[in-house]
């Protein structure tokens, strides 16, 4: 049943992605002053939500875990973890290669950029302590800690560009200004790119789910085998 | 020259988003096929100890 619907979101996710991918190279034009390059905003900003939200599951988790103790939590939250990285990743490298174009630099530290580097760097190290942690309730209680820690650094990343005067660009979607800052084609087509984004890592967390469920049978495994 | 710069950029950001991701896929797939297999074997040996 969880393969049916795992494989169902996936179809899904393709699907829109696809769709999007057409409108947004065919269909979308292009902005008056930016061009072509304007074009990485539908992956940049969905990636970029994708990751906050994932942090903000994990998280959660990771505060459930802590006061329940139960370690099918720690694993959501290592599995959101792990995915979100991935399109935090993507946030830093199309954010870079847009900047290049646009400040005529790869990089430049300010607040929102240099707030999402450390965010990477939070996370990136929270899943190294997951790998040099052997033992699994020591481990889950390290990372829970560490993930929560490392949420406040997300709360920075999404305020950043309203509390510093930044090189990035302040808030655009009208979900934070209210309308007005951008054409609204361009807007919803940011959404449904979400969407697809959101179904997409939906599907990566159930498959990683159930790895985490698989090391948890090795581990108990192992001890039959010992105990033999 | 400037749009044709600008648009070879907008390649870029695009690839590496999807390159990102589809490193991301393999390596989960990968990992996958090595926790079946360690599964699959652990469970045999089990299985071997509980016959004799």
């Amino acid at each position: 049943m969880r393969d049916k619907v795992l494989y169902g979101i996936a179809i899904l996710a393709a699907a829109l992605l696809a769709r999007n991918l057409y409108l947004i190279f065919l269909q979308l034009p292009d902005e008056a002053a930016q061009g072509a390059i304007y074009r990485i905003i539908y992956f940049h900003v969905p990636s970029a939500i994708t990751a906050m939200l994932g942090f903000m599951v994990a998280g959660a988790a990771s505060g459930i875990y802590l006061g329940t103790k139960n370690l099918r939590y720690d694993a959501v939250a290592a599995a959101v973890t792990e995915v979100s990285l991935a399109f935090a990743t993507v946030v830093l490298v199309t954010g870079s290669i847009w900047a290049r174009i646009i400040w005529g630099v790869w990089w430049t530290w300010d607040a929102r950029l240099t707030s999402m580097f450390v965010c990477w760097l939070l996370y990136a190290g929270y899943l190294m302590l997951r790998s040099a942690v052997e033992e699994p309730t020591q481990r889950a209680k390290f990372s829970a800690v560490l993930s929560l820690f490392a949420f406040t650094d997300v709360i920075i990343v999404w305020k950043s560009i309203e509390w510093w005067r930044n090189l990035h660009p302040g808030p655009v979607l009208s979900i934070r200004t209210g309308g007005g800052n951008m054409d609204p084609a361009m807007e919803s087509m940011i959404y449904m790119n979400l969407l697809a984004l959101v179904l997409f890592a939906t599907v990566l967390v159930m498959v990683r789910m159930r790895q985490e469920e698989m090391r948890r049978e090795i581990s108990s495994l192992r001890q039959l085998a010992l105990a033999q | 020259m400037i749009e044709a710069r600008n648009f070879a950029y907008m390649f870029y950001g695009f690839t590496a988003a999807w390159v990102i991701l589809a490193l991301y896929v393999v390596t989960i797939a990968r990992r996958e096929s090595k926790l079946k297999q360690e599964l699959a074997r652990l469970k045999n040996i089990v299985e071997d100890r509980e016959r004799k």
